[in-house]
């Protein structure tokens, strides 16, 4: 499975804007994630969303990624 | 996750009624408590100093005849903060933020802080610190800020975003990047292109009630605050975080909040009054003034955006661009980068290229307002749409319908869209009767789109049933639009009782797990998907209760109504049981009825709306009178309409008063000139027409109920559609907000 990414993520990838990982939750992707892209980590930590299939998680890692899903990883938002 | 979340359809009997607030009759007779109404035996009082200047070196602070001053009994400077930050720069900032450290940042910036006796005194105390300041450079303007020869705000920021990774130091903190496919590309294709630059000026909240707490915090660690807030959970952990406690040492009550809309999402003064509770171990209650208010809290972004959009003559958009440059005060923050991924979100495009920068100055650290960041990229957007559509001779509805993303679009900042709204809102706009209304001499109309995430998060519930059959239900998340009213709705329609029989209370932080602020327009949504859970765990204890007193297994007891049931022709002859019934026996089958959930309640939606108003502008004075206003939005299922459509109301009101008149006005010497009521005039009800409203309840699929958000989309379209009006109105096209009457009179002027 790809992971997306965009904005200021996309620098701690190397610049790469799609980056293949594996899991069955959004937890599983990004735990893949960090083992190939070691910086991601900190931005983890200051927080992020992943959209799947359009849909917005910014918390749920124990969310199941159903097979063929577009999965992108957003910066997390504020809101007011 | 014990219960599905996912959208039933379910029937209602309760949920869509217009029942009465149940907080009505105490704030309208005063008996509500807010920040300031919370008293303690022996309490101080707490005042701040602030930094006159824009931006100077603090060289020395001394408190000696402060101190000297009978009935001070504590004084806090930058150095009674040791940093228990653990390197974390965010946290660090707010607390640089809260109390300045060897700098002052900008006009209205903490230097000290008094704890005394009565307000006189502390007020006396103020004026006997002798603070010698070092005044510095600055800059308070964002397109200056950006500059290579601008004041650096911060010699630590290297912008992020940037490839190579900058070395040298720059105001702008990041630069974030969005879309897909080729603008170049997209741009040759098209027939016509408009490319535009646009200003919006920073404006405050506007919140009535002034920050406000009361704190204690004794020699063990142990303390409690008194705030308002819109999160006190969030409170407490950063002012732990901030103040080197532990967090289950320190207990927040949320008051009743008198206003927040993003502006009480973060700490300003709180630990200010929690460390000067510690130094003199007495209650401090610290009330912040209205010039405070404005000078010192979190008001949003000024901003300067250039927005290049191409279509051809058939009206399809060929490509958009945009690059958002936004001011977040002395501070890093996201606003920028929220600028860039909201700016074309209501389109379906094929080129698309958004780059924000988030910009630091002198001024005060920005926070969120209402749909952060969407207002103003908007205002941009929106504007270069309607001319678009006057070029191609096109209705500028008609023209956005076209255009609208739909299922199945790639969204200009990543994902593709599920089901979404705003096609809907455009058609309910296009027949609507305001659309066919004709307009007067000096008269115009706008419409625009607008467009906000939404988001849900941590949450925690609990509901009691008392032995009479009344329920108790305590949330966390701050009641800040009338969610305590709807989440009662949701209780009593899961329950099957009366609207009245349930009560909603805010737990303190001591009461519930932690819940998340409300922010994101994510109370009803979040609290009510957890008041649903919680319910039906109450229903399953009753069902229990039932099956044991008629003697038959649980599977055979269902809840209907507000009463268990026995199924099954062998069950005939027992009779049901009522809440009332199962709740007066509950000491003696096995003690209290209650239910509890935690969540984590994502999956709350993106949101649309779309806005139709009315301007008259004279043309001699430049002064605009908005005649007619309506507000169309997808609320998924609105739980009470009463209380979506007041937020629809408030977003727009609020728009207005950004659109027309408000602004933080800068002098010279960076300090702000107009801090109070009289100077930044907020729209009052003489200023506005009855706001019309239309709710589309377009099912979220991702709530039991199919709940969206509400609160903040409304404040999107406003600028623009004001803009898009005012333009039409007087044949200038209008690109500075506040559009006050001198920026109207200057524009006709120089079109002429």
């Amino acid at each position: 499975m790809h992971i997306r990414l965009s904005g200021i993520l996309c620098q701690a990838t190397g610049g790469a804007s799609t980056v293949e990982v594996s899991g069955a939750t959004i937890g599983d992707i990004l735990t893949s994630l960090v083992q190939k892209h070691p910086a991601i980590q900190e931005h983890l930590d200051d927080g992020v969303a992943v959209a799947v299939n359009g849909e917005i998680y910014r918390d749920r890692r124990d969310q199941v990624i159903p097979e063929g899903s577009e999965v992108f990883l957003l910066p997390r938002i504020e809101g007011g | 996750m014990p219960y599905e979340t996912d959208y039933t359809n379910q029937k209602f009997s309760v949920i869509g009624n217009r029942v009465n607030r149940p907080d009505g009759v105490d704030k309208v007779t005063g008996r509500a408590r807010y920040g300031a109404d919370a008293s303690a035996a022996g309490q101080l009082v707490g005042k701040i100093l602030r930094s006159p200047h824009a931006h100077a070196l603090i060289k020395k602070i001394d408190t000696s005849k402060a101190e000297k001053l009978p009935g001070v009994k504590a004084i806090v400077t930058g150095d009674d903060f040791p940093d228990f930050t653990g390197g974390n720069r965010s946290l660090m900032d707010t607390l640089e933020n809260c109390m300045a450290r060897g700098r002052a940042l900008y006009d209205g910036h903490a230097v000290a802080a008094v704890a005394a006796v009565d307000a006189q005194t502390a007020n006396e105390a103020l004026k006997l610190i002798k603070v010698t300041y070092k005044k510095l450079p600055h800059v308070t303007d964002v397109d200056e800020a950006m500059k290579p020869s601008a004041p650096v705000v911060h010699d630590w920021i290297r912008t992020a975003g940037i490839e190579p990774a900058p070395t040298t130091a720059s105001n702008i903190s990041q630069r974030n990047e969005f879309g897909h496919g080729d603008i170049d590309v997209g741009f040759a294709e098209a027939d016509v292109i408009i490319e535009k630059t646009f200003k919006t000026e920073q404006t405050h909240q506007g919140y009535i009630e002034p920050h406000a707490c009361l704190a204690t915090l004794g020699p063990d660690g142990s303390g409690e605050l008194w705030v308002t807030t819109q999160g006190h959970f969030t409170f407490r952990n950063m002012c732990a975080s901030l103040l080197g406690l532990d967090v289950a040492k320190l207990k927040v009550t949320s008051s009743e909040i008198g206003g927040g809309f993003g502006g009480k999402t973060h700490v300003w003064m709180e630990p200010v009054a929690l460390q000067l509770a510690r130094k003199s171990n007495r209650p401090v209650k610290l009330v912040m003034t209205r010039e405070e208010v404005f000078k010192a809290t979190g008001p949003t972004s000024s901003t300067s955006v250039d927005v290049k959009i191409g279509a051809k003559k058939n009206g399809r958009i060929t490509a958009a661009s945009a690059e958002l440059r936004y001011q977040s005060g002395a501070f890093p923050g996201m606003w920028g980068m929220l600028g860039a991924m909201t700016s074309f979100a209501c389109y379906d495009l094929k080129h698309v290229k958004s780059v924000g920068y988030d910009v630091l100055c002198n001024r005060p650290k920005v926070a969120a307002y209402r749909a952060p960041s969407a207002p103003m990229a908007a205002f941009g957007v929106e504007s270069v749409i309607d001319l678009l559509a006057a070029e191609l001779k096109m209705d500028p509805v008609e023209f956005r319908i076209k255009n609208a993303a739909k299922k199945g679009t790639r969204a200009s900042y990543g994902p593709i869209y599920g089901p979404i709204g705003i096609g809907p809102t455009l058609e309910a706009v296009k027949n609507h009767p305001h659309m066919k209304k004709r307009l007067g001499k000096n008269q115009g109309r706008g419409v625009a789109c607008g467009f906000w995430f939404n988001f849900g998060g941590q949450t925690c519930t609990d509901l009691n049933i008392g032995i009479d059959g009344s329920v108790n239900l305590t949330v966390g998340t701050v009641d800040v639009g009338g969610s305590r009213a709807s989440l009662a709705l949701i209780a009593a329609e899961e329950l099957g009782v009366d609207y009245d029989q349930v009560r909603v209370t805010i737990g303190d932080t001591s009461s519930l797990g932690h819940n998340d602020t409300t922010e994101g327009s994510r109370g009803t949504f979040s609290s009510g998907m957890a008041t649903i859970f919680a319910a039906r765990n109450a229903i399953d204890v009753m069902k229990q209760r039932a099956a044991d007193t008629w003697g038959i297994p649980v599977e055979q007891v269902v809840w209907e109504e507000g009463v268990a049931r026995a199924k099954g022709r062998q069950n005939s002859n027992l009779p049901p049981l009522s809440l009332k019934e199962i709740a007066a026996k509950s000491p003696r089958t096995g003690g209290p009825i209650a239910g509890h959930n935690e969540v984590v309640a994502d999956g709350a939606g993106v949101s649309f709306a779309s806005h139709i108003c009315d301007v008259e502008v004279d043309p001699e004075t430049g002064s605009t009178r908005v005649i007619r206003y309506t507000v169309v939005q997808d609320a998924g299922k609105a739980i009470h309409p009463d209380y979506v459509e007041g937020q629809f109301q408030g977003g727009a009101a609020q728009g207005i008063g950004w659109a027309l008149n408000e602004e933080y006005i800068y002098g010279e010497d960076g300090t702000l000139q107009n801090a109070g009521f009289l100077d930044y005039r907020i729209p009052v009800c003489s200023d506005l027409p009855f706001i019309d409203t239309e709710i589309l309840e377009i099912p979220n699929p991702n709530h039991p109920y199919g709940v969206r958000g509400v609160g903040e989309t409304s404040i999107v379209p406003p600028l623009a559609a004001i803009g898009n009006a005012v333009s039409n109105a007087v044949g200038v096209r209008m690109t500075h907000v506040p559009m006050s009457p001198p920026r109207i009179l200057k524009a006709i002027e120089d079109a002429q």
